[in-house]
């Protein structure tokens, strides 16, 4: 598997205070536990991001704590309340300890 | 009288077989969905409306199924939703995600796409900052494929 | 055995009821992308086509997974569009070369290219899909290992490809070298019976587009949105994977992938959605 890619779609600009759509894809298989392997019969081990945050400034905005039933190459969209310029820093966190993360900048004006 | 293919295959393209059981598989017993709403409330018993979930009323297929959710909240610094917990009752195991939101979230809706192993409800329970808590069920009918399954 | 036709009549009739949604022929939608690009969904047939309008698999589909295809950001086949241009750019085999050190202008060199394939190749005397010419660029011009068939990256990057002829309509040449022969062998087999089932090409996505074959959705099998994410795999499928599936399913050997068959397959099945915009990565079910 090639290493988990993400894209994030954040407005690259916006009004303050006002809410904006953020929306987050991932690829990765969500491996869930259930599956067998064809071939050897024996119960694929479970892999799955399992954490995903959502920062601005430092501060957290959103995140969700995954189950092996959220589907392959998960996606989230979701809202934020823009008061400032800054930075959005997007985490994801597997089951084996590696962590993915993208940043984003937004321009308020 | 013979069914011929021909006949047979009349059927069923009229039958849009919104059925799916798979009986190798385990599901979870209703009592764990209750346990693991019970365990999200605190003992509480949630009230319904507030939250609103979006789902498909069928699902092409149970391996990629879009889920909504959205509270009614002014999601303020005093008045917000803390955490919205997803929950499918016919999985082999209820637990889906928990969404956790905060006042710079500025509006408490959340989408993703999720894995539902055969018809059954989606059920979103809401936990505010005060404690309450709502709940919505939508079910999801999940079909089977063509002669592929 | 009458009753049991009437029950079971009956009961699809039930069925059909709570499965309104789903009922009925094509959907009468447009697919635009991003709501800006337009793709040309359903064209007139040309001369000698079985059909008077080809229709792609997309107007088949539930609201759900049509609006997936519509949002290039929410369309998972993005993500290995993405992986593909990687691909593309990066240094494989012994001459040190990536795909981008020969063809330099990948905008320009691939636009419109992938809407052209299966097309002949002299060298091998016989039709190439994009799969093949990738392998046949890395064995000669890279001196890498080709991919073997359904290989992540040959999927990733036949995906990329592809897809830089979005929205461009479908035209294979017939006039070079022995297309026609190998249109003629294609056509014979989309109409040959199979399996236990007994089944041809023709039977599902001829006979019966727009009926049910259990609760699936039969379309007119048109190939221009492959490799197509489908949602029941959660990834990129390639278009012989997708031949093998459903002759498979009419319970038939079948055959190798990028096999004389199943290469004849292509350039005929390619041919009946002639005009259609390419669509990959299309969502399907």
């Amino acid at each position: 598997m090639a290493t988990p890619k993400p894209r994030v779609k954040v407005p690259k600009k916006a009004s303050k205070g006002e809410v904006i759509t953020i929306k987050t894809l991932i690829s990765h298989p969500m491996e869930s536990g259930q599956r067998k392997d064809k071939k050897s019969g024996e119960l694929i081990p479970r892999q799955i991001i399992n954490k995903f945050t959502c920062e601005f400034n430092g501060q957290m905005v959103f995140s969700c704590d995954m189950d092996p039933a959220v589907s392959a190459n998960p996606y989230m969209e979701f809202n934020a309340k823009v008061t400032e310029s800054g930075t959005f820093k997007f985490t994801w966190v597997d089951d084996d300890g590696s962590v993915y993360e993208t940043e984003n900048k937004i321009a308020v004006e | 009288m013979i069914i011929t293919r021909r006949q047979m295959f009349g059927l069923t393209a009229g039958a849009a077989a919104v059925l799916a059981f798979n009986p190798q598989l385990s599901f979870a017993a209703p009592d764990e969905t209750e346990a693991a709403i019970k365990a999200f409330t605190g003992g509480a018993t949630p009230t319904e409306g507030t939250v609103s979930l979006d789902t498909p009323e069928i699902a092409e297929n149970g391996n990629t199924v879009p889920v909504g959710v959205s509270v009614d909240s002014p999601m303020t610094a005093d008045n917000f939703v803390e955490s919205v917990l997803i929950l499918a009752d016919g999985n082999p195991n209820p637990a889906v995600a928990t969404f956790h939101f905060t006042a710079m979230s500025g509006a408490a809706d959340a989408k993703t796409r999720i894995r539902l192993a055969k018809t059954q409800n989606v059920i979103a329970v809401a936990k505010m900052n005060d404690g309450s808590t709502f709940i919505d069920r939508k079910e999801v009918k999940v079909t089977i494929g063509g002669c592929g399954g | 055995m009458a009753k049991t036709y009437k029950s079971i009549a009956l009961f699809s009739a039930l069925l059909m009821g709570t499965g309104a949604a789903l009922a009925g022929g094509p959907v009468d939608d447009k697919l635009v992308i991003d709501g800006e690009m337009e793709i040309q969904t359903r064209v007139a047939a040309p001369e000698g086509h079985p059909f008077d309008e080809i229709i792609s698999g997309w107007h088949y589909r539930t609201e759900e997974t049509r609006a997936l295809e519509a949002d290039s950001f929410q369309n998972p086949g993005m993500l290995y569009v993405e992986r593909g241009e990687e691909i593309w750019n990066t240094v494989d085999g012994d001459a040190g070369k990536s795909c981008a050190s020969c063809h330099e202008d990948a905008g320009e060199f691939l636009k419109g290219l992938g809407a052209s394939y299966p097309k002949w190749n002299a060298d091998a005397g016989k039709p190439f899909n994009i799969e093949l010419q990738i392998n046949q660029c890395r064995e000669k011009n890279m001196q890498a290992k080709p991919y073997k068939f359904d290989a992540a990256d040959q999927k990733a990057l036949t995906t990329y490809i592809k897809h830089q002829s979005i929205g461009m309509p479908v035209e294979v040449d017939l006039t070079q070298g022995d297309m026609q022969a190998w249109w003629d062998k294609g056509k014979e087999l989309y109409y040959t019976r199979t399996g236990q089932l007994n089944l041809a090409c023709a039977s599902c996505h001829e006979d019966y587009n727009g009926k049910y074959i259990r609760a699936d959705h039969l379309s007119q099998g048109n190939v221009n949105g492959f490799p197509t994410y489908r949602l029941k795999q959660s990834e990129m499928v390639s278009l012989h994977n997708r031949f093998r599936g459903c002759i498979r399913d009419t319970r038939a050997e079948f055959p190798a992938a990028f096999s004389d068959d199943l290469m004849a397959l292509e350039v005929y099945v390619t041919w009946r959605g002639s005009g259609l915009g390419v669509e990959t990565p299309a969502v399907r079910q």
